[in-house]
């Protein structure tokens, strides 16, 4: 084969003409100009200041089955403590428990019956830490934290008669029950999340095309012309996609499986309503996409606007409760980021219909807002 | 309504960032009738189609299209009105039988097999149904693009340049088409830059800078226009038109082949200017002719040819 042979006799003129249509182009072009701007302002005043790697304020419950002057002063400096925020004292056994379940907490801590009494006759009691270990990350640096309030809390009520005890080794011993994923296997906590972000990204992607297409190849003017109607419009051009979502998500269930052994223990009916109403929040959001970009430049453009915060404000890289609070309202508008602790609390968590409620519902009212927001988008004339 | 009047809008106006594109539009379309829109380009030919098949909402005027008010009844009016856009606006990665068949389904259609098999065999596409539109010549695009918005039998077909870059063959067949269908009581709304196009209609409106300048029977335009012309032909031809151009009452002064037309209102003053060009230059010949369409279209666009201000 013969290869074409490579000129480097070029005309700085000719350069010059093209450089200068180029841009002229990319001014007349606003809306990708703006996002060229836009974007890396925004993404980095959003993500610099919201994303933590450092989890602080994670919510925890307290089972107190004692009430005593050493208790109290434990959950004084728990409650001082930056790491954990108390989110409810418990006197009965099985809140807790439902609490860490639904996500609602993320540590359990639990002071036995007669703690006090056996920590003066050195019998060393025991708290107990269970810690929600489904995302290994956030788990892993408040459980040290925990530790060391209690040594503080501890050692300033070890005076007088009960100085002996503040010599190391402590009286009382931390256990620490890392729930959900024993082992802190990070793949656990990432390859469900991932069905999240492979679905959001392809979803939203191919959806948001859909309109934008049309008006692109000029068929819209055709269609507009001919009685359909905005609902069967949308209704039509979304329905392929929940199949290839569905697809998709066998795909990564099945490779969830057998590659990286993710013990499915929850609800599969759960899983099911909860993965079919985020596929379809999904494409409401790419089809609402397609209403408001012109070219399909810009509908990726918006597509990746989206993607960016779905990975790092809902939980996905980094722990949702660290953030500030600004933030994670940003994330709760996220339908990812509901569906990532429905994956979480159904794959690992062993979570049945009730226990998801808490997402479904808001998952439910974001796709109902976008399907709204887009048929309102959605222009019968050519106007 | 009139039982009669397929079209019957008045008042229609309609613009675009502060520039009226059609400016107070009245039109009445007679059932059966072909209605041709002439107009230089950027007239408001388009819009105006538009606005009657509901797919621009008109800022003021009102008026009804097949017995339906066109601003709040444009969904009853799609279903009964076939439209050709200007540029071809069906799917051209579906085939020509997809393309009908999605088409038939959007109306609705009862034995949508059999309305599409018998719009396939009208337009000789049989063989070729399976074709992915897209792969098809402007000709057979254009054929394809009227199967699809004839196969819910409407009422009333606006059609949009519907011949722009078609060969004249084509462009034979398609008018012999719509003619068959005019004569089973379709009515046609046509824009059209063609000459010999516009010559077929049974009407013409002609619009410039949006507005009406001329709406009457074809037949009767020459004697509304009351131009008149005379030929002039032979050598010097070049010299001859530059004198011409100057003379006193001459409007028009157009190069056909080898031939000049002289034209304007003044009949005296055309004849005065022929008759001074043949004595400035012995070896022409004059005569004086009827004005034809050519003449009349091409003096309607030179006083109408800056649309764009």
């Amino acid at each position: 084969m013969k290869l074409p042979k490579l000129s480097f006799d070029l005309s700085w003129a000719r350069v010059f003409a093209v450089f200068l249509k180029e841009l002229v182009q990319m001014r007349r072009d606003r809306p990708t100009f703006a996002i060229m701007i836009m974007m890396p302002i925004m993404q980095l005043v959003l993500f610099g200041y919201a994303i933590n790697t450092d989890p602080r304020h994670l919510p925890a419950v307290v089972e107190l089955r004692e009430d005593g002057p050493m208790t109290r002063a434990f959950l004084a400096s728990l409650k001082a403590s930056t790491f954990v925020d108390i989110v409810a004292i418990s006197t009965r056994e099985s809140e807790g428990d439902a609490m860490l379940r639904s996500g609602e907490a993320s540590y359990l801590i639990t002071i036995p019956d007669g703690f006090e009494r056996r920590l003066v006759r050195g019998e060393r009691p025991q708290i107990l830490i269970d810690a929600d270990a489904s995302d290994p990350v956030a788990a892993a640096g408040a459980i040290g934290a925990i530790e060391s309030v209690a040594r503080s809390a501890f050692s300033a009520e070890f005076e007088g008669a009960l100085a002996s005890l503040a010599s190391p080794p402590p009286p009382y011993e931390i256990v620490v029950h890392r729930r959900y994923n024993p082992a802190g296997v990070s793949a656990f906590n990432i390859v469900p999340a991932l069905l999240g972000i492979i679905l959001t990204m392809t979803m939203v992607m191919i959806t948001s095309i859909a309109l934008t297409r049309e008006t692109e190849r000029g068929t819209m003017e055709n269609l507009l012309a001919t009685p359909v109607r905005p609902m069967e419009v949308m209704i039509g051009k979304i329905t392929p996609y929940v199949f290839v979502g569905a697809v998709q998500v066998v795909i990564v269930l099945l490779m969830a499986t057998f590659l990286f052994h993710i013990p499915f223990t929850g609800s599969p009916f759960a899983f099911l309503v909860g993965v079919t109403l985020f596929i379809l929040a999904n494409l409401m959001l790419g089809y609402l996409i397609s209403t408001i970009a012109k070219t399909q430049m810009q509908a990726m453009q918006m597509t990746f606007f989206v993607f960016l915060p779905s990975i790092l404000l809902s939980g996905f890289m980094f722990p949702f409760r660290a953030m500030p609070n600004w933030a994670q309202a940003l994330g709760e508008a996220l339908p990812i980021t509901h569906f990532l602790r429905i994956v979480r609390e159904v794959v690992l968590k062993d979570a049945d219909m009730p226990d998801i409620l808490g997402d479904l519902g808001p998952l439910a009212l974001i796709t109902l807002a976008l399907a709204t927001l887009a048929l309102l988008r959605f222009r019968r004339t050519l106007d | 309504m009139s039982e009669q009047l397929v079209i019957d809008v008045a008042g229609l106006t309609k613009s675009f960032s502060g520039r009226k594109v059609v400016d107070n539009f009245d039109l009445q379309v007679p059932r059966g009738a072909i209605y041709g829109f002439l107009g230089p380009n950027g007239s408001g030919k388009t819009t105006t189609i538009r606005m009657v098949c509901g797919l621009l909402k008109p800022e003021s005027g009102h008026g009804r299209v097949l017995g339906f008010d066109v601003l709040d009844q444009s969904s009853l009016i799609k279903e009964r009105v076939g439209y050709m856009t200007q540029k071809f606006s069906l799917y051209e990665d579906l085939s020509i039988r997809e393309n009908l068949e999605f088409i038939a389904r959007l109306y609705k259609l009862d034995r949508r097999h059999e309305r599409v098999d018998k719009a396939l065999a009208d337009l000789g596409m049989v063989e070729r149904q399976a074709q992915v539109a897209g792969k098809l010549s402007g000709g057979w695009k254009q054929r394809l693009a009227l199967a699809a918005c004839m196969i819910h039998e409407p009422e009333l077909l606006l059609l949009d340049e519907p011949t722009a870059g078609v060969d004249p063959k084509a462009r034979r067949d398609f008018w012999d088409q719509i003619r068959r269908y005019s004569a089973q009581g379709v009515t046609t709304l046509v824009s059209t830059h063609y000459m010999d196009e516009a010559v077929q209609c049974d009407s013409i409106a002609y619009i410039a800078y949006g507005k009406k300048l001329l709406d009457a029977p074809t037949a009767e335009i020459p004697k509304q226009i009351g131009l008149a012309c005379w030929r002039v032909a032979g050598r010097p031809l070049q010299q001859a038109q530059a004198q011409l151009e100057r003379a006193p009452g001459v409007e028009l002064v157009a190069r056909f082949g080898a031939e000049i037309h002289v034209c304007g209102h003044d009949s005296a003053l055309i004849a005065a200017a022929a008759v001074r060009a043949k004595e400035s230059f012995p070896h022409l010949q004059i005569s004086e002719i009827e004005a034809g369409f050519e003449e009349i279209f091409i003096y309607l666009m030179a006083g109408s040819a800056d649309n764009f201000q």
